[in-house]
């Protein structure tokens, strides 16, 4: 809840700051202070401080889980803020409106991993959506990045009527939109009512959307493509990571009495998604567009803990949701800095910036999956979950060989950086880019070798 | 504390060698962190060889089962003293070649070798699979930047295909340690495990195939000839010498104790029969190889076959026989390597076709190469003919087959082949008459003298007194024969 209050006031306090600062630092200053307080407050409720008593009438449930995500979520964009902030200079001349509407988004992410009404999850995936369509479209002049803006909004649009009305089918058959009543209402010896397995459908249906699942991925890599790398950025990782908390809260507390019904629909998403994503990311040129089914590939990945619905999976949706972050984060604000986003455009790379291409492997190797870094075990906490819970072998199969392929367009970066020869070119880069990027290099290895550093704090 | 050192010595002084200016100080670093994981290996071995010493053991990630365990069995005594000798014979030999960015090639040299002893070492199946892959990516760096011209195709296949291999093993192994009594991935629980024999067949498939695609088997051996012709030689002896033992080691530990059923079921029926192929195959390509690297890749193939069908058999003989024969095979293919680089760097070629009448020219190398090519032919008093005559031996008394009169002459072709492709090369390098490409060779210099001479003592000592080394490996084959726990089986 602090958290909350905080991020939705910084959002307007950061839409006046673009009239009253003149200095884009002192903008930059206001958005990182201003995030600083929501972490530290966020860590602060965990520990029982609340600064606002509010009557939220049972509609949200901030347990130790969901404040657990809010802080790696608003980490994440810090570290995202220190790495990138700079860069969105560039996109438009409405600096300070970007952050203004990264702090509503952040909103739109406190809301929908902490929902325990339907209400307020529509609420949430809705405040997360809509700056989202102006972000994409915030490079006006560029063509790309309006038809991205357009493509994202129709297609969003579309998905969001399918969540509204299963939200309504579901309340048509519970009578109510508080997640526990949902509930009850979904026993394993009682016989699901069809209003209630057609709205868990079009829910299952409208996240599937919104986390970028197979079938319903045709928007994500124009979307990620067209957007200012940026945003794009931001897009792939905080933000699909919020949906996929969302998407097995709603599951794991309103639907896990049915779980037999729907598991095997989640089971053949997850199988095309994995499929899809990482076949067609073989295929591209640019390793933009390449991070972007990336994105769909480990999707695929995420929906695992969706399918088993177990310790393991919590956990490990955790861990993942922070590892794939990180690296993605870091890839990506490495990306920006190039003048030619194609792989060619890498060659040499690591003999003009040394450090960046060591940094740059190890974000690599981690969205891999290869040992030693978090990526591989978050990988391994999404398979275990799914053994554990029983069956799926075939799809556990499936889903280390489509990480076998995985590698074959993630290394390519590597040997462009390394192997090739060429002029990698690349922006001035400062000292203190490179100190952040070091560090989150340094945390994905870390977090690879002790990942209890962070899985502790969802019980201690 | 001697199997946590074997880990940190090349770890740390590997992560420290990036950091240093010239590469003739990494060079220098390098091989002094060799001497002292040498140095402690054999302490390991003899004066401090008390079981408290040789395991170390530490809280890792209690949520999922799994300790940072680390013990030095006989097995795995005899392949980190493999690893340990090898590093600095690989340096010295190859001292005077000159690398780009030398700091970062010892650097990985060295991690590579931190990895090896790691999966040597682990007696935790995640702890094992992790210094597994890490073996891996230090080498794949390696071969593809100081490599030759078609190196990154060549490597790349080379990791994809083993880390295809190793995913699946990945889920046999999570398989396996949600079958075990306390949900733990400590190989004593992994061998307590029962599994019905469909489950383990299926179990089999997955953490074989990692395994057969290491050694490599036949058919999974198609990315071998490749790589080693394209790695630098430095890194194609690690690759032959000691990580192709990764392979049958994990067989060893990993594989026949814990699914005993269907290691039984496969092994000798199917996977010897395979293996059988690919031996032939592999001699026969030998044969007719031009390049010596080629040549010295496809034999390799034949030799690691006979190990994989020994180990298959089941017996204390055959057994003890594929362990000492690993140590053996690393030695030997180790000194083919130093010769092959000499003459590479002397003539530019590693062509037989181009080579010739080295005998005149360089005396001492043509002797030391005799004695090292005789080894790969295994004659009696080299040490490779102990290994195999036990191998051959413990196939043929083994209980469980029922082709070894097949199998035992059909491998026993190869040995054949293998003394044909072995003199030819000789014959080709360093008989015959000298050719202007040769014909100002110089004998070698006082190093590889060293290195060789070296080797030729370990091949006949090992040919002539292999009893310190059946001791060492006769615990472990004890355990492994226990566990594997074949005579019930055949009661059924």
């Amino acid at each position: 809840m602090n958290a909350l209050i905080i991020s939705a006031l910084m959002g307007v306090v950061m839409m006046f700051s673009g009239i009253l600062l003149k200095q884009r630092s002192a903008i930059r200053g206001v958005a990182l202070a201003g995030l600083f307080a929501a972490i530290v407050l966020n860590i602060a409720e965990t520990y029982g401080f609340h600064l606002f008593k509010v009557d939220i009438k049972n509609m949200m449930h901030f347990d130790r889980f969901a404040l657990f995500f809010n802080t790696v979520a608003m980490i994440c964009t810090f570290i995202f803020f220190l790495l990138s902030a700079k860069e969105m200079e560039k996109v438009g001349l409405n600096y300070a409106d970007y952050f203004a509407l990264i702090f509503f988004i952040i909103c739109g992410i406190l809301l929908s991993s902490s929902f325990s009404s339907l209400l307020i999850l529509f609420l949430g995936i809705e405040i997360i959506s809509i700056p989202l369509y102006i972000l994409t479209g915030s490079d006006k002049k560029n063509l790309k990045s309006n038809e991205a803006s357009l493509k994202y909004f129709l297609l969003g649009s579309f998905s969001t009527g399918l969540m509204l009305m299963g939200i309504t089918f579901i309340y048509g058959d519970a009578g109510s939109f508080i997640v526990e009543n949902i509930t009850s209402l979904s026993t394993p010896d009682a016989k699901p009512s069809i209003l209630l397995i057609a709205g868990l459908l079009l829910l299952m249906f409208s996240m599937a959307f919104k986390v970028s699942a197979a079938p319903f991925h045709f928007w994500t890599p124009d979307v990620y493509d067209g957007a200012p790398t940026v945003f794009t950025s931001f897009m792939a990782t905080i933000v699909k990571a919020a949906v996929f908390i969302a998407f097995i809260r709603l599951f794991n507390y309103g639907f896990y009495g049915i779980h037999e019904s729907w598991k095997f629909i989640i089971a053949i998403i997850t199988a095309l998604t994995l499929f899809i994503g990482n076949i067609t990311a073989v295929f591209q040129q640019s390793v933009k567009r390449m991070l972007a089914y990336s994105s769909i590939a480990q999707a695929g990945f995420m929906l695992m803990a969706v399918l088993a619905l177990n310790s393991f999976a919590s956990e490990g949706i955790i861990l993942y949701t922070t590892a794939y972050s990180l690296a993605t984060i870091g890839l990506f604000a490495i990306l920006v800095k190039m003048k030619d986003y194609t792989f060619e455009g890498f060659n040499g790379f690591a003999k003009h910036q040394p450090l960046l291409a060591a940094a740059a492997v190890i974000f690599l190797l981690s969205l891999a999956g290869i040992p030693l870094t978090a990526g591989f075990l978050a990988k391994f906490y999404m398979i275990k979950s799914v053994l554990d819970s029983g069956g799926f072998l075939w799809l556990v199969i499936l889903a280390v060989l489509m990480a076998a392929v995985s590698v074959y367009y993630y290394f390519r970066v590597i040997q462009a950086m390394y192997f090739k020869d060429g002029e990698a070119q690349a922006m001035e880069i400062s000292v203190s880019f490179k100190g952040v990027i070091i560090a989150v290099a340094a945390l994905v290895i870390l977090l690879g070798i002790f990942p209890q550093l962070l899985l502790n704090w969802l019980y201690f | 504390m001697i199997a946590l050192l074997l880990i940190l010595i090349p770890l740390l002084s590997g992560l420290i060698a990036f950091f240093l200016r010239t590469g003739n100080a990494a060079k220098g670093w390098a091989l002094l962190s060799s001497f002292a994981t040498v140095a402690v290996s054999i302490l390991g071995l003899t004066i401090l060889s008390k079981p408290e010493l040789l395991q170390f053991k530490a809280a890792w990630l209690p949520g999922l089962g799994s300790n940072f365990s680390v013990r030095l069995d006989g097995m795995g005594q005899l392949l980190c003293l493999l690893t340990a000798i090898s590093f600095p014979l690989i340096f010295i030999a190859t001292w005077s070649r000159q690398y780009k960015n030398a700091h970062n090639f010892f650097g990985l040299m060295l991690l590579s070798q931190a990895g090896l002893m790691g999966v040597f070492l682990a007696m935790d199946a995640l702890l094992f699979y992790f210094f597994w892959e890490l073996a891996l990516i230090p080498v794949y760096f390696l071969s593809s930047i100081w490599g030759a011209e078609r190196r990154i195709a060549a490597t790349f296949k080379f990791f994809i295909y083993t880390f295809i291999g190793s995913v699946l093993m990945l889920v046999g192994l999570i398989y396996l340690q949600s079958q075990t009594a306390d949900r733990s991935f400590d190989i004593d629980a992994f061998y307590k495990i029962v599994l019905d024999n469909k489950t383990q067949n299926w179990v089999f498939w997955l953490m074989f195939i990692a395994f057969a695609i290491k050694v490599p088997v036949f058919p999974f051996h198609s990315w071998q000839p490749d790589v080693y012709e394209q790695s630098p030689t430095a890194v194609t002896m690690v690759l032959s010498g000691i990580m192709v033992k990764m392979g049958l080691f994990a067989i060893i530990r990993w594989l026949l104790p814990v699914l005993p059923y269907s290691s039984f079921a496969y092994g000798e029926k199917m996977i010897a029969m395979w293996t059988i192929v690919g031996m032939i195959y592999a001699s026969l390509l030998a044969w007719r190889q031009d390049d010596m690297k080629r040549l010295i890749a496809y034999s390799s193939i034949a030799h690691l076959g006979l190990m994989v069908i020994a180990i298959f058999s089941e017996t204390e003989l055959s057994m003890q026989g594929a362990m000492l024969q690993m140590f053996n095979h690393g030695i030997n293919i180790l000194g083919l390597w130093v010769i092959v680089e000499i003459l590479e760097r002397k003539y530019g070629t590693r062509k037989l076709s181009e080579l010739g009448g080295l005998a005149q020219k360089a005396p001492a190398m043509a002797l030391l190469f005799v004695v090292v090519a005789l080894a790969n032919i295994a004659l009696p008093l080299t040490n490779a003919f102990v290994g195999e005559f036990m191998m051959f031996t413990g196939i043929f008394t083994s209980p469980i087959s029922e082709y070894e009169l097949f199998t035992v002459p059909a491998a026993g072709i190869t040995i054949i082949l293998g003394a044909v492709y072995t003199l030819r090369m000789i014959q080709k390098v360093i008989y015959g008459n000298t050719n202007p490409l040769t014909e100002t060779g110089t004998d070698i210099g006082y190093n590889e003298k060293l290195v060789l001479g070296i080797i030729v003592i370990m091949i006949i000592a090992a040919g002539v007194y292999p009893k310190p080394f059946l001791d060492l490996t006769k615990d472990t084959t004890d355990l492994i024969l226990k566990e594997a726990n074949i005579i019930p089986v055949l009661v059924k």
